[in-house]
C-alpha cells in the first residue's frame, strides 16, 4: 500500500515539470495570500507588541475620571500631589514617592518618508520620571536638565521625523528647544516621543494642567490598595489603571482593525486560491485520466490514487506559502512604520514577521491545498477504469 | 451576433474550468470593489472640500487651541468674506463605543460659511436663542433614534463642567440639518454654552474656518494670515479644507498605498491564473479552430473569436463581483461612514476588467491567428 502511495505521488511529482505552467498557479495563487495576510497580520502584531510593551504589572497610571487617553484627561496640580501621597508607592532613598506627574503635549514635525506634517508626543516628566523608567537608557548625547528647554528624543521617532537629530533645534509655540540626547526604551511607545522636564514643557505651552501620574508601585500587589485610596477620596475623580491594563486597551482598536483586514482581504484572496488550485488540480488529474485508469487497471489502489494526488496538492502549496512568507519576511520584516495611536499622535512600530505567523501562512496553505486537491484526487479515483482507457 | 452561440460553446467547452476561472475572477473583482471602494470614500470626502474654505489651526499641531481673540484680526485680513470657530469635543453617547462627533460653533458665523449644510431658518433661529440647544444630522438622529424636543446626555472625554467636575453635558435638540455624508452625523451646540460651562482653557478656540471672498485668492491670503501671527505665541498654520483632509488622512497611514499593493498582489496572481486558463482552452482546440479556418473564417475572425471569449468571461466576472461588494459595502458603514460603493469604482472596475481580457487573451489570439491549417488538423 505504502509503496503504491510512494510510487505513484513519485510519478505525479517528476510530471510536475511538464505541467509548470498550471502547477504556478497553485504555487503563485498561495504565495499572494500568504504574502498579504503575513504583512498585514505583522503589523498589527508589531504595533500591539511596541504599544503593550510600555505597560509594567507593577506601574500605575492615573487619569482624571473619564478620560479615555492620556490626551483627554486633565489633572490639576493639588490632584497630582494628593495622588503622589497615596500608600502603596514605592520610595526613593530620600524618602519621596517614585511617581511622575506627566504633560502630554503635541508638536507637528514633517515626516522623513513623505514630508507631511505628523502629531508627535513631547511627555513633561516630573523628576522621578527617570527613576520609575528604568528601561530608559540613553545611546548619544546627555539627559535633559530640568528648567532649561532640552528635550531628548526616542530612536523610534528620531529615525521617521526630521529635524531630531541630537545638536539640532525645534520650535516650540516661540521657544527655542534644543535636543540634546537620544534614548532607547526596548522598543515601546515612549521611543515614538520626545521628553523633557514637565515644568518647562507646561510654562511653554502656558499651562497648568497635567495629564496623568505614573507611579511605581511597591509590588504588583498594592495596586488595589492605592486604587482603593484614590477612588474613595472625595476630593479626588480619577480612574486609577495597572499600566499594562492601560496600553492593552490603547492597542486594542488598532490591532483588532489591523487583524481584521488581514483576515477579510486574506480570507477573499483564499477563497480566489483555492479556485485556482482546484482549476490546476482538476486539469493536472484530466491530463492523466489515462495514466490514472492504467495504474488502476494494474491492481493500485483508489487510496494510492487519491493520496498522490493530495500529497501534489500540498506540496505545492507548502511551496506557496514558504515564497509568500519568505517574501513577507524579506520585504517586510523589521520594517519600521507609523499610525496614529490613541493619543492623536504618531506611534512608531516595526512589523514582526514571526515564526508564529509564519507557521500561521503555511496551515492556511496546507488548508487551501488540501481542500483544493481533495475533489480532484476523489474524481480521479472514481472515474470508470473502462472508458478511460477507451479515451485514447 | 450570429458567431454568439459559437462564442458561448466556445467558452463552456471545459465547464468545471470555466466555473472555477470565473470565480476566481469573481473573488478578485469583489476585493477589488471593496479595497477601492474604501479608497474612493477616502478621496471623495478630499475632493468634496470646498476650495474657497480655509483651516487656521495653531502652528504647533492641530490640536492646540488658539486665542478667540484671533477672530476680529483674521476678519480684517483683506480677501477674508467670513470667519467661524469650532473646537473639538469629544464625546460619545452611553458607551464608549458610540462616539458621537460633536463641535461646539457659533452658529450665526458657521452656518452661513457651510451653504451645503441645510438647516431650517426657524430651528437655526431655535438654536441661537436655546443656551443647551443643539442640532443634529440626518444620519446621527436616525442612528439613535433623536428627535427635535429630546433631551441628550453627551459624556465628554475631554471636557468637565466648572460647577460640578462632571463629564456628562446635556443638550436639547432644537434642529435636524440634511448635508454631504461626512456631516450628516455630526452634532452642533452653542459655543457659548460650551466656554461658559467649561473649566479649563476658556476663551480659547479649537480653530478657525475662513471663507475667502475669491477662491483664487485663496493662497495669498493663507499666507497673509500666517504672516500676521508670525512672531506671536500662537503662530498659526492655515490650510484649504482639502489640504487639512489630506495630511490628516496621510497621519493614519498610506492607505492608497496599502490598497494599491495589495491590489498588485491579486491582480498579478489572477493575471496569472485566467492566462493560463485561456492558453490551455486555446490549446486544447488547435484542431477545432483549424476546422473554423478551413471553413473560410479569416484569421482576424478568429482572433476576434477567442478575444472576444476572454472579455465575456472577463466582464462577467467583474459584474458578478462588483456586485456583491456593492452588496456587502454597507457593512463597513460604521467604519467608513459611507452606505454607497462610489460609482466611479464601477467604472474603473469594468475598465480593469477589459484590460485582464486583453492581457491574457492577446497570447493565445496571436498564437491563433497564426496557425498553419495543415499542420493544426493534424494536431502536430
Amino acid at each position: 500500500m505504502l509503496r503504491q502511495i510512494g510510487a505513484v505521488t513519485w510519478m505525479n511529482l517528476t510530471g510536475i515539470p511538464q505541467r509548470l505552467g498550471s502547477s504556478s498557479v497553485i504555487i503563485i495563487g498561495i504565495a499572494g495570500v500568504v504574502a498579504v495576510l503575513i504583512s498585514v497580520l505583522a503589523m498589527a502584531s508589531g504595533f500591539k507588541h511596541t504599544v503593550l510593551g510600555t505597560g509594567r504589572d507593577d506601574r500605575a497610571i492615573v487619569l482624571r475620571g473619564g478620560s479615555d487617553s492620556e490626551l483627554a484627561s486633565t489633572l490639576s496640580r493639588e490632584a497630582t500631589l494628593t495622588v503622589m501621597d497615596a500608600p502603596g508607592i514605592r520610595k526613593d532613598a530620600a524618602g519621596k514617592p517614585i511617581a511622575s506627574a506627566e504633560a502630554v503635549v503635541i508638536v507637528d514635525l514633517p515626516k522623513k518618508s513623505n514630508d507631511s506634517g505628523a502629531n508627535v508626543t513631547i511627555r513633561g516628566v516630573g523628576a522621578e520620571g527617570m527613576m520609575l523608567r528604568p528601561e530608559i537608557h540613553l545611546v548619544a548625547g546627555r539627559m535633559f536638565q530640568r528648567g532649561l528647554r532640552e528635550l531628548v528624543v526616542g530612536r523610534g521617532a528620531q529615525g521617521q521625523f526630521k529635524g531630531l537629530d541630537v545638536g539640532s533645534h525645534i520650535a516650540l509655540r516661540g521657544s527655542d528647544w534644543t535636543i540634546v540626547g537620544a534614548f532607547e526604551s526596548n522598543g515601546d511607545s515612549h521611543e515614538s516621543e520626545l521628553l523633557a522636564d514637565v515644568e518647562t514643557v507646561l510654562s511653554a505651552y502656558r499651562r497648568n494642567l497635567y495629564q496623568s501620574v505614573v507611579a511605581l508601585l511597591d509590588s504588583t500587589d498594592s495596586f488595589t490598595a492605592f486604587k482603593s485610596a484614590l477612588t474613595t477620596n472625595p476630593q479626588l475623580s480619577v480612574d486609577v489603571m495597572r499600566e499594562r491594563e492601560y496600553y492593552a486597551k490603547q492597542s486594542e482598536r488598532m490591532a483588532a482593525v489591523l487583524s481584521f483586514v488581514a483576515y477579510f482581504v486574506g480570507g477573499i484572496m483564499a477563497i480566489g486560491a483555492l479556485f485556482g488550485a482546484l482549476n490546476t488540480m482538476y486539469s493536472a488529474v484530466s491530463a492523466r485520466s489515462l495514466e490514472i485508469a492504467t495504474l488502476r487497471a494494474i491492481g493500485f489502489g483508489a487510496t494510492a490514487v487519491v493520496l498522490s494526488v493530495l500529497i501534489e496538492a500540498l506540496l505545492l502549496a507548502c511551496i506557496g506559502a514558504i515564497i509568500g512568507a519568505g517574501l513577507a519576511w524579506v520585504f517586510f520584516n523589521g520594517n519600521v512604520v507609523s499610525t496614529l495611536g490613541s493619543n492623536f499622535t504618531q506611534v512608531v512600530f516595526r512589523l514582526a514577521v514571526s515564526p508564529a505567523l509564519m507557521a500561521l501562512g503555511i496551515i492556511w496553505a496546507c488548508v487551501i491545498g488540501l481542500v483544493g486537491g481533495l475533489f480532484p484526487a476523489i474524481r480521479a479515483a472514481r472515474q470508470p477504469i473502462a472508458t478511460a482507457l477507451r479515451a485514447l | 451576433m450570429k458567431f454568439l452561440p459559437l462564442l458561448w460553446a466556445g467558452l463552456w467547452r471545459k465547464r468545471t474550468r470555466t466555473v472555477f476561472t470565473l470565480l476566481s475572477i469573481v473573488v478578485a473583482f469583489v476585493l477589488f470593489g471593496m479595497l477601492q471602494g474604501v479608497n474612493a470614500v477616502f478621496n471623495n470626502a478630499v475632493n468634496a472640500a470646498a476650495v474657497d474654505r480655509l483651516d487656521v489651526v495653531s502652528r504647533v499641531t492641530f490640536t492646540e487651541p488658539l486665542p478667540y481673540g484671533y477672530l476680529s484680526q483674521i476678519e480684517s485680513i483683506p480677501g477674508v468674506a467670513g470667519v467661524a470657530y469650532q473646537s473639538w469635543f469629544g464625546t460619545y453617547y452611553q458607551d464608549p463605543k458610540n462616539f458621537v462627533f460633536s463641535f461646539p460653533l457659533d452658529p450665526e458665523r458657521f452656518f452661513p460659511l457651510f451653504p451645503e449644510l441645510l438647516l431650517p431658518k426657524d430651528e437655526l433661529a431655535s438654536l441661537v436663542h436655546t443656551r443647551t440647544g443643539a442640532v443634529i444630522g440626518r444620519d446621527l438622529a436616525k442612528k439613535y433614534g433623536w428627535k427635535v424636543g429630546d433631551r441628550v446626555p453627551l459624556h465628554s472625554v475631554i471636557w468637565t463642567q466648572a460647577s460640578n467636575g462632571s463629564s456628562d453635558w446635556q443638550f436639547d435638540i432644537v434642529g435636524i440639518f440634511d448635508g454631504p455624508t461626512n456631516d450628516a452625523s455630526s452634532f452642533f451646540f452653542n459655543y457659548s454654552y460650551f466656554d461658559e460651562a467649561r473649566a479649563f482653557s476658556k476663551g480659547k478656540v479649537g480653530w478657525y474656518i475662513v471663507k475667502v471672498k475669491n477662491p483664487k485668492e485663496a493662497m495669498q491670503v493663507a499666507a497673509a494670515i500666517d504672516k500676521h501671527f508670525a512672531n506671536s505665541p500662537d503662530e498659526t498654520k492655515t490650510q484649504t479644507e482639502k489640504e487639512f483632509s489630506q495630511s490628516f488622512i496621510k497621519q493614519q497611514a498610506d492607505i492608497n498605498f496599502i490598497v494599491t499593493a495589495i491590489l498588485g498582489a491579486v491582480f498579478f496572481t489572477l493575471l496569472f491564473l485566467t492566462g493560463n486558463t485561456m492558453m490551455q482552452s486555446v490549446r486544447e482546440r488547435v484542431p477545432e479552430l483549424a476546422v473554423l479556418k478551413t471553413l473560410g473564417f479569416t484569421d482576424s475572425a478568429v482572433v476576434a473569436l477567442v478575444l472576444a471569449e476572454a472579455l465575456v468571461l472577463c466582464l462577467i466576472a467583474a459584474l458578478i463581483g462588483l456586485g456583491i461588494a456593492a452588496l456587502i459595502f454597507p457593512a463597513m458603514k460604521d467604519y467608513i461612514g459611507e452606505a454607497h460603493l462610489p460609482a466611479n469604482v464601477l467604472v474603473s472596475g469594468a475598465a480593469l476588467a477589459v484590460l485582464l481580457a486583453l492581457c491574457t487573451g492577446l497570447p493565445p489570439a496571436w498564437r491563433t491567428a497564426r496557425l498553419n491549417i495543415v499542420d493544426a488538423l493534424a494536431a502536430r
